[in-house]
């Protein structure tokens, strides 16, 4: 039941709509993005990846190197997500900057940004490097952002009255972060990173394989075995990889997070005792083991040398716990200034290489830009369609979803990514069959996490009401009228945010497709950008990438933030 | 047992909040000396910046003017000779008890066995012993408080600050735990010199302290100090105790002034404005029947907080309230109801609308908010107009209160009409106005 709670971290998120900094983060990344393209132009032109073996034996090796490589990017987000987090809570220059950047990047579609990344760092490091670079970085760029800003939250959100106990009683900083800012922050972290990782996973699929033209970037590991599998039409490879993929995520769940949800449990705030919800049968064996108590053993000794060397290097300085901010005047302006003329010089090229796009390419990405939000839309209306019976249903059964839960859980951890070469190969010979694939793509995608908001939604629902409604004799339709579309409202919305993000994303591996030596194409801003890459035409991958982000972050602040606003003011349950 | 050596000495110290361009003091102008051997109390109505008070002492805060000196130096950040004991407890919930007391110990380097020694020694002296690996969290709230007690008092702090530290607590609990506390302080088992308490509420400052520093509103100043010289145990019922409590109520409950001086003026103008107190309309009703039905013409005020069984803070708001409507009449800690009172405890329900609805009309602070709203489009304003008027003189969260306080009394009184959908106050249509004058 575990991944109920994660919608909370999402609805503490800030509201606000435009400010000039989202502009000066817009024309960064504007910069970024054209530095990656100005390295893509010295990309080699052909590239040889390594072949992909499709025997079973190879797939424990395979999902090694996967989970490698999930781990790496992971460890990765965490150290960013640590030094980010203090920065933006700390100081208060860093938080004016930190803060908005943080916000447009977690809206911005990641896929969009992997041709660029990975031709740009082709062109300076060796291939295969840079394409097992590439993932990492596209994977971090998934993972990281919701850790970071549970981080800055539970950096803020301290009770004062602990950080004024942790000020009298003395604390040096790393005694501070080891008693009360760790702890504190812990459940977040830890919830956000499981989140994390399912989005990971999703990215590793698309990140393994990647074809530009003549280059081919392959790296081993699940994404490209499933791939190639379903490029070669071997189902029982499809199915062997989907099953290790299942088998590997699942084990993870059981060994890792689990256990890791159990022990945070005591880290909460709330002084009631309250029943828990964090039960892992490999934690209660973990704990209740020998070598666990000889491990915390050590751990502690090797604590208690560390808080004693900490405490001789930084003593506790004496000052006023309330003027903590604040630092070098001058540096400081000399940082902005630089950044400042890199962002525009960036934006300045940017700008040059966007002038070369002619008005029919712009009249495309236009084209591409409404097909694409059909085809969002669409998947929307379907995953609302389907999950908000059924999730009220099994919210409202307790017994049920004891059962269901789990099961829905396995269904939501295969990363949509993995299954799209299914589908393909399933709807390739219907008419249409290329965007029933795409939009079925952004439906696997998106429909989960709308079915466990929908659940959460349901059970919480006081039970008073629902027998107040079942007293007042209402028929079915008003009692969702009255009761369960009010109550679920927020969240709907939250959900609703979540999945349109990831639809969008989606659309770059779904609409533009190299199958069996073939290209299928159908219209949309994910097959320009696609297609563009192919081609090596820069001008239009600049102005299409560009695009996407713009219309994510503009619908995000303009539809579902106002949206958001009226949920989190006049639909709450307390 | 106070030697006359000085600990602490406050000059001229003010606080200042400032939220955009506006400035509100918190404390303004406070001078004041504690001693060795003391046992002082900071006494006053919530919103009299005791709190930020002791803060300013422990160092957490630095003062926006003055100075303070801690035995004549002055302080310079977090004072390492103090520790705190809060009101919300403050313990680390994921810390066991003996953990929570010995991290006191550890920021301070003293080594594992030391530390583990004292801690399990002074929970042993609170009467915690058998707990030592409990979490907060399995305690009970007077249990929680012995924790902050004995992890204030590991580090053998000269003073000890004390943030309403029973208030937090059920009435059994905060009883037994202060006479353990006193207990601990008068036969100098603890190597405190000096206690500081913040507390509101009365009765307990005059069981425990020897000196009680008496703090009013807007801005927070001292308006008295009083000396107890009462021996230990002091009992409540004795006479004299109850001499020095009918003494504080005056101090604190004030004298009733001319109306126009009771009744301040109205924002923006010149002269003190008069807020709302903060309180319940039915308890103030209460208040009142409870005064009439008593055969006494005048009634000693903390006789009042025993009836109730409440809070002297909210008592004396209540009966600011009623003084203020020109229910009572306050002087020398004694209230007595006038006529009007009288009659509005008397009333049926409609009547006492009505009453009430002519006295806030009087009101500067109402009569400023009709003006406005006759003067607005459709008579109505919205909420966020107000509050940013109200906000020129007051600080944010405290105009938000304020501004709820008078959207209830003029609801109650039929004279303002408020849309929550919509977050509009409204002028009510006078046909309510005009039954209670016709």
């Amino acid at each position: 039941m575990h991944y109920l709670k994660a919608p909370i971290y999402e609805l503490k998120q800030t509201t606000r709509e435009f400010r000039w900094s989202d502009a000066f983060v817009l024309l960064t990344i504007t910069a970024l993005l054209y530095l990656g393209v100005h390295f893509a132009f010295h990309a080699p032109e052909v590239v040889q990846g390594p072949g992909i073996v499709l025997e079973p034996s190879a797939l424990p090796y395979y999902a090694f190197r996967s989970v490698v490589r999930m781990g790496a990017a992971y460890l990765l987000s965490l150290t960013f997500t640590l030094i980010y987090g203090y920065a933006a809570a700390r100081k208060r220059r860093a938080e004016q900057i930190l803060l908005p950047t943080l916000d447009v990047l977690q809206s911005v579609p990641i896929l969009s940004f992997l041709p660029v990344v990975l031709l740009g760092l082709s062109a300076v490091l060796h291939e295969r490097l840079a394409a097992e670079l590439a993932s990492i970085v596209l994977i971090f760029t998934s993972q990281v952002w919701n850790m970071t800003f549970s981080w800055y939250q539970s950096l803020t959100t301290q009770p004062m009255d602990l950080r004024e106990a942790a000020a009298i009683l003395r604390m040096n900083w790393w005694l501070k972060m080891r008693k009360l800012e760790l702890p504190f922050g812990a459940i977040g972290l830890i919830w956000n990173s499981m989140m994390s990782w399912a989005g990971g996973w999703f990215f590793l699929m698309a990140a393994e394989i990647f074809t530009v033209g003549d280059r081919d970037y392959r790296l081993p590991g699940l994404g490209a075995y499933l791939r190639e599998a379903s490029h070669q039409g071997n189902i029982g490879a499809i199915l062997w990889g989907l099953g290790t993929l299942v088998l590997v995520i699942v084990l993870l769940d059981q060994l890792l997070w689990r256990p890791l949800v159990a022990w945070s449990e005591k880290f909460k705030l709330e002084m009631i005792e309250q029943e828990s919800h964090g039960s892992s049968w490999f934690y209660d064996i973990l704990r209740s083991s020998r070598l666990s108590e000889k491990v915390s053993a050590f751990w502690e000794r090797m604590g208690e040398r560390v808080d004693a060397w900490s405490l001789r290097m930084w003593p506790f300085r004496p000052e006023h716990a309330e003027a903590q901010r604040g630092h070098g005047e001058l540096p400081w302006r000399l940082f902005i200034v630089l950044v400042l003329l890199l962002v525009g010089y960036g934006t300045l090229r940017a700008v040059h290489l966007l002038v070369q796009v002619e008005l029919t390419q712009w009249l495309d990405i236009l084209q591409g830009v409404l097909m694409t939000a059909l085809r969002v839309i669409i998947a929307l209306a379907i995953a609302f369609g389907w999950t908000v019976p059924l999730g009220v249903f099994i919210g409202m059964n307790a017994r049920l979803a004891g059962w269901l839960q789990p099961l829905v859980q396995i269904a939501a951890s295969i990363p949509a990514t993995a299954l799209f070469p299914v589908f393909v190969l399933m709807l390739i010979k219907l008419p249409a069959g290329l965007n029933m694939a795409a939009v079925l793509l952004m439906l696997t995608g998106t429909q989960w996490y709308l079915l466990f908001n929908v659940i959460a939604g349901t059970m919480s629902i006081p039970q008073e009401l629902r027998y107040t409604v079942t007293l007042l004799g209402m028929s079915r339709w008003q009692k969702w009228r009255v009761l369960i579309l009010p109550a679920l409202f927020p969240y709907l919305i939250t959900g609703a945010i979540t999945a349109s993000g990831g639809a969008w994303n989606a659309s770059i591996v779904a609409e533009y497709i190299e199958f069996g030596g073939r290209t299928l194409r159908v219209t949309g801003l994910g097959d320009l950008i696609a297609y563009s890459t192919a081609q090596g035409d820069f001008p239009l991958l600049l102005a299409s990438t560009l695009t996407m982000i713009l219309t994510v972050v503009l619908v995000n602040r303009l539809l579902w933030r106002r949206l958001y606003r009226i949920a989190a003011s006049r639909y709450r349950m307390e | 047992m106070n030697n006359g050596k000085t600990l602490v000495e406050l000059e001229h110290v003010s606080q200042v909040y400032a939220t955009g361009r506006k400035r509100f003091y918190a404390v303004q102008d406070i001078n004041l000396n504690i001693h060795e051997g003391e046992f002082v109390c900071l006494l006053g109505p919530s919103g009299c910046g005791k709190s930020t008070l002791l803060r300013l002492i422990t160092g957490l805060q630095r003062p926006t003017e003055g100075r303070i000196g801690y035995r004549g130096q002055e302080l310079q950040g977090v004072n390492p000779y103090a520790s705190i004991v809060f009101q919300t407890f403050a313990l680390f919930p994921w810390l066991s008890v003996q953990e929570n007391v010995e991290v006191a110990l550890k920021a301070r380097g003293v080594p594992p066995k030391i530390r583990t020694a004292r801690a399990l020694d002074l929970l042993d002296r609170v009467g915690l012993d058998g707990f030592e690996n409990a979490y907060p969290r399995e305690l009970s709230g007077g249990m929680r408080q012995k924790v902050g007690f004995a992890r204030a008092m590991a580090v053998e702090p000269e003073l000890l600050c004390l943030d309403e530290p029973f208030s937090a607590l059920d009435v059994l609990s905060s009883e037994a735990l202060r006479g353990e506390l006193l207990e601990l302080w008068l036969d100098g088992k603890i190597p405190t010199k000096t206690i500081l308490m913040v507390t509101h509420n009365i009765e307990e400052a005059a069981e425990m302290a020897d000196r009680l520093i008496i703090m009013g509103t807007s801005p927070g100043r001292v308006i008295a100090e009083v000396e107890v010289d009462l021996p230990h145990p002091r009992h409540r019922k004795a006479p004299q105790f109850l001499k020095l409590i009918d003494h504080i109520y005056a101090i604190l409950a004030g004298q009733t002034q001319p109306e126009p001086v009771e009744m301040g003026t109205a924002p923006g103008k010149p002269g003190i404005t008069r807020w709302l107190p903060q309180i319940q309309i039915s308890d103030l009703v209460g208040l009142l029947e409870h005064l009439s039905e008593s055969s006494q013409p005048t009634y000693d005020i903390y006789q009042l907080t025993e009836d109730f069984g409440a809070d002297s803070d909210l008592v004396l708001r209540l009966i600011d309230t009623a003084e203020l409507l020109g229910f009572v009449r306050v002087g020398q800690g004694d209230v007595m109801l006038t006529p009007l009172g009288e009659t509005f405890s008397e009333a049926s329900i409609l009547t006492r609308k009505e009453i009430f609805s002519t006295r806030i009309r009087r009101l500067p602070i109402f009569q400023w908010l009709m003006n406005m709203l006759h003067l607005a489009e459709n008579q109505s304003l919205k909420r966020d107009v107000v509050r940013a008027a109200i906000e020129l003189e007051l600080p944010p969260a405290d105009a938000e209160k304020q501004l709820n306080t008078i959207i209830e009394w003029g609801r109650y009184g039929e004279v303002i009409a408020y849309d929550d959908e919509t977050e509009t106050i409204m002028l009510e249509p006078l046909v309510g106005h005009s039954m209670a004058t016709g």
